[in-house]
């Protein structure tokens, strides 16, 4: 019986009325020992996402590594169209004149590092994701109004049902619901 | 450590609040969301909207009709070969710039104010920037082979000439309206999740909640969000300038008299951002009024704006000046003629018009005064817009018509078919406006959010 209902569990989901409460609360569920928890706001706060441990992002190397590609895909492109395989004398200029590939060479890397930071964002989130369990809970609309949640898993080796309600109520939660998957 | 968010705090709201202070997370959600989902449609938009929809299908006729008979229809010839549609080109790229600097430049300054205004100022940059590349490409006399432009391998076993100036705007505006276009659309992700969840009306959720992707307002989301957001302005800085510089060097490496001028690039990229805010006052007045925003957008805003508006200003002003002592300095006599030729040759009335536009008007806003009276800001900017419109037809038209030889000199003007491509263009960019501010937040909710004082996080 216990079994199946927490295995269609998410997890264990409480609601709050302010930024300074969530981050108290989230600070202390990461004290507590939970690692799987995860907390939803209306606008980023930079001090929740160090609360739940998560605090480095592999975004900026793929950024880099989109510039760089860009940068070298660019410049030699125009060296292998302008000097290999069609070289034209344009007004007695060099056939590499690189510095007047410099500015294509240019908007190539940031054309490239922007797809990789979009896109790569993207990815990192799982984005576009239709579905997600805590869509299910009654209040989650708010979550891109005016109110915090804060959720901790049931796939935390932690995680005991009861004691993570009873733990989230201690908090100043205005409310803790079940997520189901 | 723990006085520091406290000091930040003070210093910001302290003095003169950014936004109203009867702002909460919930007003500012539902105020701004209900101009999209509840609020009924003014009678003001149906008007504007009709209006300048009349305008484009202006612009549809002028282009239906060049591609039939060809750019013989516009007034350009030997030598002005370079008339309203480069000027055009110009100064609709230089109204965008304006976008990225209020939504890049100031987010990497930390001013906060820019919150209130930098959703729609974007907004702006994608339209005008859509509006500038319309001119280049029917300039192309066949605009179906626009896309040899570009590096393709192809049939004819060539490729295009990477040293010209040319060929570097394909690459710096295609660059410049797609990063745009992204920066906008990542900003808009977390105000589509906002929307999906506010809409009553079930297309409404269908279509904002496909746009959002399934936002939830994961703090992981989030924290690599603002990482992307960062990095993203901190690409579009450098861009925002390189593109006006380029569009500036398609004059500069010529060697026409009045272009070839080391002047170009920082006084091009200044001019592009005086028009730019000329233009975000011209439509955020009227609309502040229209859609009752006076608690997002402050006088602070347009105070800030004014200012932003006299300092590039300055700048545009030393550009004419150099110009001006760069012809006498040289001893070169086609630069003293060409500088003569604009004072006093048969295009003097829009260079002293320019001068009078861009260079006197202006300084009006050196007086707290003016600056605090909506009706002359937005008349001062009207004629900024005009201003910069005839700087760029003094560059173009003054320098071609007479350069080396008197036996190739000419005269331009632009005919009507000129006019209506430019006024359809001006009533795209509105019609684009007006859906806009229609179906999408024209205020960031979410970076509202962040700039209330209760989203400050009090760790006592």
């Amino acid at each position: 019986m216990v079994k199946t209902k927490a295995s269609r569990l998410y997890g264990v989901m409480a609601q709050f009325d302010n930024p300074s409460t969530l981050v108290a609360a989230a600070r202390e569920t990461y004290a507590a020992g939970y690692r799987k928890i995860n907390g939803y706001s209306p606008f980023p706060i930079e001090e929740l996402s160090e609360a739940i441990g998560f605090t480095r992002t592999g975004l900026p190397l793929i950024v880099l590594a989109g510039g760089i590609i860009g940068g070298l895909g660019g410049f030699f492109m125009q060296y292998w169209m302008e000097v290999i395989n069609y070289p034209l004398n344009v007004g007695g200029k060099p056939f590499n004149s690189w510095p007047a590939f410099i500015p294509i060479t240019f908007e190539c890397i940031v054309l490239c590092a922007a797809f990789a930071a979009v896109f790569g964002m993207l990815a990192l989130n799982k984005l576009p994701q239709p579905y997600h369990p805590v869509f299910n809970a009654p209040n989650f609309a708010l979550a891109t109004r005016d109110s915090f949640f804060l959720v901790i898993e049931s796939k935390d080796p932690k995680f005991d049902h009861d004691e993570a309600r009873r733990f989230l109520k201690s908090l100043e939660a205005r409310e803790v619901v079940d997520v189901e998957l | 450590m723990d006085e520091k968010p406290d000091d930040r705090h003070q210093s910001i709201h302290a003095t003169t609040p950014v936004v109203g202070s009867e702002l909460t997370f919930g007003s500012v959600t539902d105020k701004i969301s209900a101009i999209v989902l509840k609020r009924k449609t003014p009678f003001g938009w149906f008007v504007g909207f009709a209006i300048s929809f009349a305008l484009f299908q202006l612009m549809m006729l002028a282009i239906i009709n060049l591609l039939f008979k060809g750019i013989g229809l516009w007034g350009v010839n030997i030598p002005v070969g370079w008339g309203l549609d480069i000027l055009n080109f110009v100064w609709w790229i230089g109204i965008g710039h304006a976008g990225t600097l209020i939504s890049a430049i100031l987010l990497l300054l930390r001013q906060r104010w820019r919150t209130s205004i930098n959703r729609f100022a974007e907004a702006m940059t994608l339209f005008a920037v859509a509006q500038a590349g319309v001119f280049p490409l029917m300039h192309l006399g066949r605009p179906w082979l626009g896309y040899w432009l570009f590096p393709y391998p192809n049939t004819m076993g060539i490729w295009p000439q990477f040293r010209s100036p040319l060929m570097w705007d394909v690459f710096a505006v295609s660059t410049y309206a797609t990063v745009s276009a992204l920066f906008w659309f990542v900003g808009l992700i977390p105000d589509f999740a906002t929307l999906r969840d506010r809409a009553n009306n079930k297309s409404f959720r269908l279509v904002y909640g496909m746009l959002a992707m399934g936002w939830r307002g994961s703090a992981r989301h989030w924290h690599r969000y603002e990482t992307a957001y960062l990095l993203l302005a901190g690409l579009a800085t450098p861009l925002v300038l390189s593109v006006h510089t380029i569009v500036s060097f398609d004059f500069a490496v010529g060697i026409i008299p009045g272009w070839h001028a080391t002047i170009f690039p920082p006084y091009f990229v200044g001019g592009a951002i005086y028009a730019g805010f000329a233009m975000v006052l011209l439509l955020t007045i009227p609309l502040r009024k229209l859609y009752g925003l006076e608690s997002f957008i402050t006088m602070r805003h347009m105070h800030n704006m004014a200012k932003v508006m006299l300092a590039t200003g300055l700048i545009v002003v030393y550009g004419y000046m150099i110009e001006a002592f760069f012809g006498w300095y040289s001893g070169n006599q086609y630069e003293r003629f060409m500088i003569w030729n604009r004072m006093h040759g048969p295009y003097a009335p829009y260079y002293w018009a320019l001068i009078l536009c861009n260079g006197v008007t202006p300084q009006l806003l050196w007086f707290k005064k003016i600056r605090s009276n909506l009706l002359v800001l937005w008349l001062i900017s009207l004629v900024v817009s005009i201003g910069m419109w005839l700087e760029r037809f003094v560059i173009v038209v003054t320098s071609l018509h007479r350069d080396f030889l008197p036996s190739s000199w000419g005269f331009y003007s632009p005919t009507q078919w000129d006019w209506a491509m430019f006024i359809g263009t001006i009533g795209f960019f509105f019609a684009l406006l007006f859906l806009f501010i229609r179906f999408l937040p024209m205020i960031s909710i979410f970076e509202m959010r962040t700039i209330l004082p209760e989203a400050e996080v009090d760790e006592g």
